[in-house]
């Protein structure tokens, strides 16, 4: 077993097992947690296929930002209530059913298709590659995020806006 | 590791993502189940980047990564919001449109 696929195996242990944590476990703020290990695991997965850049986004953004706001929406709504949040499942046959069956249907379309075995070098840097490709190809919807964004922010500073 | 081996283990998390948004009846704990979702797209997207040589797949994910952040707060904006008028996060009390 060579370094890469015990790698591969541990970080797919890591990052399965967390993410079951998140569905199943029963404490919300629990849960929030493991998201942020499966998020960082991800990051893991990224930095094995050699995209140190989007490992670096993935970390900055989500682990640390995603994972922060939801923290500060959970302790701002407790303390609006002044009680725990209930985190409860329903449905859990109906939802184990249609998630294996997903799965399973996934699993099997992509093990009957003909996929490229090995990986292509990339030449060069990949982050640069990745800025020209941005700020040449991609430059429209690269534009249209950073609108998004900006109207994101005003929209959930304005739905979240002290009550007067 | 081949490309079916980084395609099959999105698609359990993707699963176990969908598994949450179908289960879970607080509204913060259905976005945490989004999350895991998008996040398996994005191991798609950078495993078949790396597999074909095109750096777009990459880009892809950063723009996914930001709509994701965007999708968040939005949805985190929207669950506050929700607990000051209806005291509530559960989405069964969510009803104003039946009938």
């Amino acid at each position: 077993m060579t370094v890469e696929v015990a790698g591969f195996w541990a970080l797919a242990i890591v990052l399965t097992g967390s993410a079951l944590a998140v569905v199943l476990g029963k404490n919300l703020f629990h849960s929030v947690l493991w998201l942020a290990l499966a998020l960082t695991g991800t990051a893991g997965i990224f930095l094995m296929l050699e995209a140190e850049f989007i490992a670096g986004v993935q970390i900055l953004l989500y682990a640390g930002g995603v994972v922060t706001v939801v923290v500060f929406a959970i302790v701002v709504t407790e303390r609006l209530v002044g009680t725990k949040l209930s985190h409860t499942s329903r449905n859990l046959f109906g939802g184990a059913l249609a998630a294996t069956a997903f799965a399973f249907g996934v699993i099997t379309w992509i093990s009957r298709t003909p996929l490229p075995v090995g990986r292509v070098d990339m030449h060069g840097d990949v982050t640069r590659a990745i800025g020209t490709a941005v700020l040449t190809r991609y430059v429209l919807p690269f534009e249209l995020v950073g609108v998004l964004l900006l109207v994101a922010l005003l929209a959930a500073s304005y739905f979240a806006r002290p009550e007067d | 590791m081949g490309l079916q081996a980084y395609l099959i283990l999105a698609a359990v998390i993707f699963s176990i993502g969908l598994f949450g948004v179908i289960t879970r009846r607080n509204t913060v704990g259905i976005l945490l189940g989004v999350e895991l979702m998008l996040n398996a797209v994005n191991i798609n997207l950078v495993a078949f980047s790396r597999f074909n040589a095109d750096v777009s797949g990459m880009v892809l994910t950063v723009f996914a990564i930001c709509i994701t952040v965007a999708e968040i707060s939005i949805g985190l904006a929207l669950v506050i919001l929700l607990f000051r008028t209806r005291r509530t996060a559960l989405a069964d009390h969510i009803d104003w449109l039946k009938g």
